[in-house]
């Protein structure tokens, strides 16, 4: 697997109203209000390497409450800076220009009694990535002043269950008035997460919204083969739900344009498979996240977020040996009964 | 002889007040209840009192964040909802519940009827944090 490069590329598009935006998630006003705008963010798989591009929007001073959770497939080796075009270059590829809004909404954060594995200052924003349960980040984010809506505490046990790492983010408003950011401002910000198991979190879309609001997101995939995905999806030209829009072989122009941006040398510009994956459902269905698979395998059910680690997953077509067992009794039992039936009449 | 019968009267009045009072005592029933909090979530999410029972609600919130433990009726919730109350605790049946920790509040039930347990921090009783409450004569 680690010979094989996989670039993940999830714009995910939420709507914004008056507060700060993020990339992957969901924004969460001190009210408990929710607006999302749309959210671009870029999840790259390069020999083992998972690099997560995403964007921050600046809300304004009005919004230092306002901070954002990414549940994160493993433990990162740095943040940076991102690029300044990766993100814009990809949704151009797919949209229209015209009709593009590149807005990134940022969720509430988590952290407490969590352990902090990296602090980091990227322009104005102050970013630590956490390693924890889902009570110990939730803590950690209430200590720190973050609002979490009243999902929060079982959506971070969700995420904890799998990978205990999380990328708390939140805009520090002096550096942010030093640089002279206006509302609206983004700061794209690069993840590297060396991981065997690559998935982009979906569910965490929904944070803080009501199981009828629609979850509207748009997520690419880049890899060298065509990838294997979980969950199924519909295609495209379907109405809602995830709707796989885009399936083929990424062009060169794109790769060298995307190749072509700060912090992007490691993006292969040739032999790259693009999936566009467009989202647009209720809530209260995004229950799971992206599984990936560029070997050949079929996607972890457990990366999809459908399983725990450590469980089995019984297959559908497998019949368990007891269950034999008992058909064959039964039938022993239906065969004596009806002789018994026969040998009574007479 | 009279001093004999004022006592024998005096008797059976201590011995009436006597009986009455249990009576009554019977009447008072008493409890104690654990409640959890989980994932926004009461538990057990529905209970049943007789009424005349007092009882002691301890309740463990669980969750990383804050929750609140408000009983009343439809009445009551409507107004918990759209009120300003940051603390609760002075009236029975109404506490604040900090992130990870255990409190307790007693409430008599009085009469028949339906109440409702919720909590009304922002979006909390429209996600579904509330429990009911049948109270049976």
């Amino acid at each position: 697997m680690r010979s094989l490069r996989v670039l993940l590329l999830s714009v995910v598009a939420t709507s914004l109203m008056a507060g700060p935006a993020l990339a992957c998630g969901g924004l969460v006003a001190p009210n408990g209000s929710v607006n999302l705008v749309r959210t671009t963010t870029l999840a790259a798989y390069v020999d083992g390497v998972e690099h997560y591009v995403t964007s921050f929007e600046f809300a304004g001073a009005g919004g230092g409450k306002f901070g954002s959770i990414v549940p994160l497939p493993d433990i990162p080796t740095d943040v940076t800076k991102a690029g300044r075009w990766t993100l814009q270059r990809l949704v151009e590829e797919v949209q229209p220009p015209e009709l593009f809004v590149s807005r990134n909404a940022a969720f509430a954060v988590a952290e407490d009694k969590a352990e902090v594995i990296i602090e980091k200052r990227v322009s104005a924003l102050d970013i630590a990535v956490l390693k924890g349960g889902g009570d110990e980040v939730g803590t950690w984010a209430k200590e720190n002043g973050f609002f979490l809506p009243p999902d929060a505490p079982e959506l971070l046990d969700f995420y904890a269950e799998r990978s205990p790492i999380f990328m708390a983010v939140r805009f520090n408003l002096e550096r942010a008035q030093d640089k002279d950011l206006q509302s609206g401002d983004g700061i794209p910000v690069h993840v590297t997460i060396p991981t065997d198991s690559p998935w982009v979190p979906l569910r965490i879309l929904g944070l803080g919204r009501g199981a009828d609001e629609i979850v509207e997101a748009d997520v690419f995939l880049l890899n060298e083969t065509e990838p294997m995905l979980m969950p199924g999806m519909d295609e495209a030209g379907s109405g809602e739900g995830l709707v796989h829009e885009r399936s083929e072989p990424a062009s060169e122009a794109l790769l060298t344009d995307l190749a072509g941006d700060r912090g992007m040398g490691w993006l292969p510009t040739d032999d790259m498979w693009l999936d566009y994956i467009r989202i647009e459902t209720g809530a209260a269905n995004l229950d799971h996240d992206l599984a990936i698979s560029v070997d050949g395998e079929v996607p972890s059910p457990v990366d999809a977020g459908y399983a725990l680690a450590g469980t089995t997953i019984p297959q559908r077509d497998s019949t368990p040996i007891w269950g034999w067992f008992v058909g064959v009794a039964m039938l022993v039992v239906v065969l004596m009964g009806s002789n018994f039936l026969v040998s009574w009449k007479r | 002889m009279e001093a004999m019968t004022i006592a024998l009267r005096l008797g059976l009045v201590m011995a009436a007040l006597m009986l009455g009072g249990c009576a009554l005592a019977a009447e008072a029933r008493e409890a104690e209840v654990i409640v959890n909090v989980n994932h926004s979530r009461f538990d057990p999410a529905s209970f049943e009192f007789e009424t005349g029972t007092t009882v002691r609600f301890v309740i463990h919130n669980g969750d990383p964040i804050d929750h609140e433990f408000l009983l009343g009726d439809e009445a009551d919730q409507e107004r918990h909802e759209n009120g300003t109350h940051a603390e609760h605790g002075a009236i029975p049946g109404e506490v604040s519940l900090p992130a990870g920790s255990t409190q307790s509040t007693t409430y008599t039930f009085t009469e028949p009827g339906k109440l409702i347990i919720g909590c009304h921090l922002p979006a909390h009783f429209a996600y579904g944090m509330r429990a009911d409450v049948t109270v049976t004569p």
